[in-house]
């Protein structure tokens, strides 16, 4: 199993935003759905300790995800913010700063051809992207860290169909391409049955079902 | 002979032409209320003020030059230190625990800096010096490290989403905060650095002035403004790159997490 939780709660101002979690995130591809303010963001930080839950224990690989270092750890479940926030500079000095923080050597093209980019996006100031293009130099940043896991946050909200389907595509090839697991945030549950086969529906914090896709939104 | 004990000349200043001067403070509130700029009250809080502290303080370093030891000195500058960060600290409210970095950086500051002067001989240490000297050191500590940490404070919550996303690559807390801290020590260190660059030309600077008025030398009073000037240059550096390099880490859990920012600001970190 790819992560597991165990009871898992988290508490902000004092209002539970995660409570009494319990599932399993298989290898592959998994949606986590539900409406806003769900807990959805908020557990998926939980997954690469950019966050620890307040009660409960998160498995990951067998081992209790606070056993893992968090630097080694996010290097290899990477997560992808649902708002673009990349370093000042280019495209190829994002990318070459996260292939180094993972200590991995940087194939450039393919890494953009991975995220739907073309070779000229390399030398584009990040300033003068769109959002649209932005999302997806955030996912080659993410991918040139060669993860294992790959935490999606909304990846393609604020995003026209087209972008969206750019995006879309691209994460269909990754998966074709790459062992590589996915869990990914959507308020969109189409959205879910094109990407993903597991599925973890929550509400208010709380799980509401969990299981394979044809089962939880048939 | 230091550049101070060359332009020793000394003037009598009487307590009535203190009193005269209070005209040009009656002029300004006289201003503010002409103009409704409400400053009134604020002006004569000050005025009294600024006339209390000041005497007390001439009272209490006659009697630490009287005295001539060592020790008094010590035990002003270091209450310049507490004074300083508490103030400093008031300036910086968005950055957590942020009173044990700035007494850290005024006390690093003004020690590294008085003990440079005095080792290099610009300075003998003697209350005479050290007094003022220091004086001028932490003042100037406080107001870049308080600078400093009070735009620590606002980078730090604008650029959130850019420091998370920094940690989610596997960054350290340090390299996600890099540029945040850059510009954070840049804007404290900055306004001196730009009223140096100025000095002479746009403005005189306060010692400089004073040493004309009490009869030295322009030639001293240059040399003595300029060691000062160079001396100020270092320990606002310092105060500023200590401040920001402590106070950065109390926004990060032990475990590169970015903490809540209500959590952060209340917390004692």
């Amino acid at each position: 199993m790819l992560f597991e939780l165990r009871e898992v709660g988290l508490d902000r101002g004092g209002k539970a935003v995660l409570d009494s979690l319990s599932a399993e995130i298989p290898e592959g591809s998994t949606a986590i759905v539900g409406p806003s303010g769900a807990g959805k963001s908020t557990l998926l930080r939980l997954l690469n300790r950019l966050a620890d839950p307040d009660r409960g224990v998160i498995g990951y690989r067998e081992r209790p995800l606070g056993s893992y270092e968090p630097l080694a750890l996010r290097r290899e479940v990477s997560l992808v913010p649902q708002l673009p926030a990349l370093l000042e500079g280019t495209v190829e000095s994002n990318l070459r700063y996260a292939a180094e923080l993972a200590g991995e050597p940087l194939d450039l093209d393919r890494t953009l051809a991975l995220a739907g980019l073309d070779p000229s996006f390399a030398g584009r100031d990040v300033s003068k992207l769109s959002v649209g293009e932005q999302q997806r130099s955030m996912l080659a940043r993410a991918l040139a860290q060669r993860p294992t896991v790959l935490l999606l946050d909304e990846p393609t909200s604020a995003l026209d169909h087209a972008a969206r389907d750019t995006i879309e595509a691209a994460l269909a090839e990754l998966r074709r391409e790459l062992e590589i697991s996915i869990v990914l945030v959507s308020h969109d549950p189409e959205q879910a049955r094109r990407l993903s086969d597991w599925v973890l529906r929550l509400e208010a914090g709380r799980l509401v079902s969990c299981g394979p896709l044809a089962e939880v939104l048939a | 002979m230091t550049p101070m004990a060359a332009a020793s000349t000394s003037i009598h200043v009487h307590l009535w032409q203190v009193a005269a001067s209070l005209a040009l403070v009656v002029l300004a509130a006289a201003i503010s209320f002409w103009r409704g700029a409400d400053l009134e009250r604020d002006i004569g809080i000050a005025t009294a003020r600024s006339f209390v502290q000041l005497t007390l303080v001439g009272y209490a370093i006659k009697l630490i030059f009287e005295a001539d030891t060592i020790w008094l000195v010590l035990v002003l500058l270091a209450v310049m230190v507490l004074f300083g960060a508490i103030t400093a600290g008031s300036r910086a409210k968005k950055v957590p625990g942020s009173f044990r970095p700035l007494l850290i950086a005024l006390a690093l500051a003004g020690g590294s800096t008085l003990g440079l002067v005095v080792a290099l001989g610009i300075f003998e240490p003697t209350p005479r010096y050290l007094v003022p000297v220091g004086g001028m050191v932490i003042g100037n500590a406080m107001t870049a490290s308080a600078v400093a940490l009070n735009r620590l404070g606002d980078e730090m919550g604008e650029a959130r989403a850019r420091i998370e996303a920094t940690l989610a690559l596997g960054a350290t807390a340090r390299e996600a905060a890099a540029p945040t801290v850059r510009r954070a020590l840049r804007s404290g260190m900055i306004t001196l650095v730009d009223s140096t660059k100025t000095t002479g030309l746009i403005f005189f600077p306060g010692t400089m002035v004073g040493m004309l008025l009490a009869g030295a030398s322009p030639t001293d009073a240059v040399r003595l403004q300029l060691i000062l000037l160079y001396t100020l240059l270092g320990s606002v550096s310092i105060s500023a790159l200590v401040a920001t390099t402590l106070a950065y880490r109390n926004f990060f859990t032990p475990a590169s997490q970015l903490r809540e920012l209500d959590e952060a600001t209340v917390s004692p970190a």
